[in-house]
């Protein structure tokens, strides 16, 4: 009879292995952050060398990123970044707050249907309409604006869904005591709702500004023109733009275009992880 | 203040009728509970004369005009509901401003930031603190004012639904049993508190509950409501002492009333006149517990075997098997009269004035009037 080695208070085999294969994890995730920070710091020639370090020899990091900014408008393609994906997320909360409480809270013929046409809305990528969005907005004259970046994503069933399903949770009595106190339907929506659905509210946000942000399809479909680039098109810019591919400046770029949502993260920590519990188990 | 007439309800739910027809005339000024039990389309109707449900059939008329076309919000009334309702990002003294918000402020000064600035902005904000500070000292909450709905407990809960209801001064009260979710004790508490409310403010209540005793000791009148329909409207003495069917009788009063089969001989031996009753066939006859006494078990008209002694202090219930009835008959007895033990016969002596008699259909015989044995 084997007797295991006595652990310290709290430790037990099984959640040692546990950790282990979480860190083990973790590091498979970071590694590439990790190496793409490191290459922005390194010189050219120390890039692409057989000998493996992770801290550069040279310090390289003003060259990169000077030269990042400098090869293409990077700040520029940030505030693009920052404009499109705030507008989308104002505008699909501005719809999907009321229709989800339409869809909840309101009594009319052809409720069951209209959510169901929602659920079937959540089974269809944007990618596989792509082409009809594209003509409709080429008819439209509106490809190569913000519009075309913006208005495909106005109405966002899965924030619709989300609310809706938040909305169902919150008593009826409410709304009525709203209404018997004097509120229209739309002051009950602004004025009761949207402050009781802060958690469904913070993970739609979350979802939607993490699609869009690193969206790089529909921006490559939709604008040609690089006054309009989001960040992901400007990172391919950028590399189309240079003749030789200098990974420095090149990752200099990707850890700029990175960081703010890193730094949304860090700085909203708690209502992320709240956020994606809730919208992972609700 | 104001009288509500209730004409010719009618309400379904899909293919089942909730409300069959229900004609209601609450007065100017009174206290009306409706009162059945759960199902019986109680809370439907309060619903419908608040305007938050549309009525299939029939018309509502506050103070003479007919408030069927107008939603809840234009109709008047303050309502209080059984989970209080209460706005939970909002403090106490916020949710008690708000239907005042909602009707003294004009959109633009309802908006954030902007709003307080508007012309009027200032008075109308500075009166409306005042009427809610008022408001909260009446209720005793004003060391609640800025805690949120989530820190407090059910009765204060409740009573800051009753200062959001009572703040603006409607035309009626609607309350949709408020007291349902709080414990026994409180409930008692808060009765009274209501009552008491009723008589200052002196303003319509339309008084929602299953609980027939919260019925029986707020009203001036209630309405025994059963299947989508009244059943019966009285004073609560009325509606316990004289019930129109045996349904309402047996709702009505606790402990609940004791009925037993008769034929026409037994019926005639306790003492009543029922030479005019066309057919004797599935007569039953009902009488409070107050309304017997234990007497000698030699010559008494009804005897059984005591099963059970329930000792409430001020009362002592004692539960008397009998062969004419299925269920043990309840007598009230002063607990300082001697004792009698489980297991002894005794016989039951009724009042024929206090005995009541009922069809098969359970319809009263109002003709069939006891005398004194």
């Amino acid at each position: 009879m084997s007797r295991l080695p006595k652990l310290p208070r709290g430790l037990s085999v099984a959640s040692v292995l546990r950790n282990a294969a979480l860190i083990a994890l973790a590091a498979v995730t970071l590694a590439p952050f990790v190496w793409m920070v490191a290459t922005s710091l390194k010189a050219p020639d120390e890039i692409l060398t057989r000998d493996f370090h992770l801290w550069p020899h040279r310090f390289w990091a003003a060259e990169n990123y000077a030269s990042a900014f400098a090869a293409v408008p990077l700040g520029r393609y940030l505030l693009n970044g920052v404009v499109v994906t705030a507008t989308i997320l104002a505008l699909q909360l501005l719809i999907a707050v009321p229709a989800a409480f339409a869809l909840s809270k309101s009594e009319f013929r052809g409720r069951r249907l209209l959510f169901g046409a929602v659920l079937f809305g959540l089974l269809v990528p944007y990618h596989a309409i792509a082409v009809p969005l594209f003509v409709g907005l080429h008819a439209l004259g509106l490809l190569d604006t913000y519009a075309a970046l913006v208005t495909p994503f106005a109405i966002s069933v899965f924030g619709i869904f989300l609310m809706r399903q938040f909305f169902q949770g919150i008593p009826g009595e409410l709304v009525d005591a709203a209404r018997m106190d004097g509120m229209s339907e739309l002051a009950i929506v602004w004025r009761v709702m949207v402050p009781a659905a802060g958690p469904a509210i913070s993970a739609f946000a979350i979802f939607s500004v993490v699609a869009h942000w690193n969206d790089y399809f529909w921006p490559l479909v939709a604008v040609s023109s690089d006054t309009l680039f989001t960040p992901p098109l400007g990172v391919v810019a950028f590399r189309n733009d240079d003749a030789g591919t200098s990974y420095g400046p090149l990752m200099a770029a990707a850890t700029v275009i990175v960081l703010p949502l890193v730094a949304a993260f860090l700085l909203a920590q708690r209502r992320f992880l709240e956020g994606i519990a809730f919208a992972g188990f609700k | 203040m104001a009288r509500i007439e209730i004409d010719g309800i009618e309400k379904r739910f899909g293919r089942t009728p909730v409300l069959r027809g229900i004609d209601l005339d609450v007065r100017a000024g009174e206290f009306l509970s409706l009162v059945g039990p759960s199902g019986c389309g109680k809370s439907t109707l309060l619903r419908i004369i608040a305007g938050l449900t549309r009525e299939d059939r029939g018309t509502i008329r506050l103070a003479g005009a007919s408030v069927d076309q107008l939603p809840a919000r234009d109709r008047d009334f303050a309502m209080v509901f059984q989970n209080y309702a209460l706005y939970p990002h909002l403090t106490v003294a916020e949710n008690i401003a708000v239907p005042l918000v909602m009707r003294r402020l004009t959109a633009a000064q309802r908006l954030p930031f902007v709003g307080r600035h508007l012309a009027g902005s200032r008075a109308a904000r500075a009166a409306i603190e005042a009427d809610v500070t008022r408001v909260a000292e009446t209720l005793g909450i004003t060391k609640l004012a800025h805690r949120r709905p989530g820190e407090l407990s059910g009765g204060q809960r409740q009573r800051v639904a009753l200062g959001r209801a009572m703040v603006r001064r409607p035309k009626a009260f609607l309350m949709d049993e408020p007291l349902s979710n709080l414990d026994a004790k409180l409930r008692v508490e808060m009765r009274a508190e209501i009552a008491s409310l009723h008589h200052r403010l002196e303003t319509t209540f339309v008084y929602v509950t299953h609980d027939q005793a919260e019925a029986m000791t707020m009203s001036d009148r209630i309405a025994v409501m059963m299947d989508g329909t009244i059943l019966q409207i009285g004073t609560p003495d009325e509606v316990y002492a004289d019930p129109d069917t045996l349904s309402v009788a047996e709702f009505v009063g606790s402990p609940k009333i004791n009925v037993i089969a008769a034929d026409a001989d037994l019926a005639t031996a306790l003492g009543l006149d029922i030479g005019r009753v066309p057919d004797p066939q599935g007569l039953r006859l009902a009488f409070r517990a107050e309304a017997v006494e234990l007497v000698e078990a030699a010559g008494a008209q009804l005897s059984g075997s005591i099963v059970h002694l329930e000792n409430f202090g001020s009362d002592l219930m004692v539960h008397v098997a009998t062969a004419t009835a299925t269920a043990p008959l309840l007598v009230r007895r002063d607990p300082h009269d001697p004792r009698p033990r489980i297991g002894e016969t005794w016989g039951l002596s009724i009042r024929p004035d206090r005995l009541l008699a009922f069809d098969k259909a359970g319809r009263r015989l109002r003709s069939v009037v006891g005398g004194r044995a």
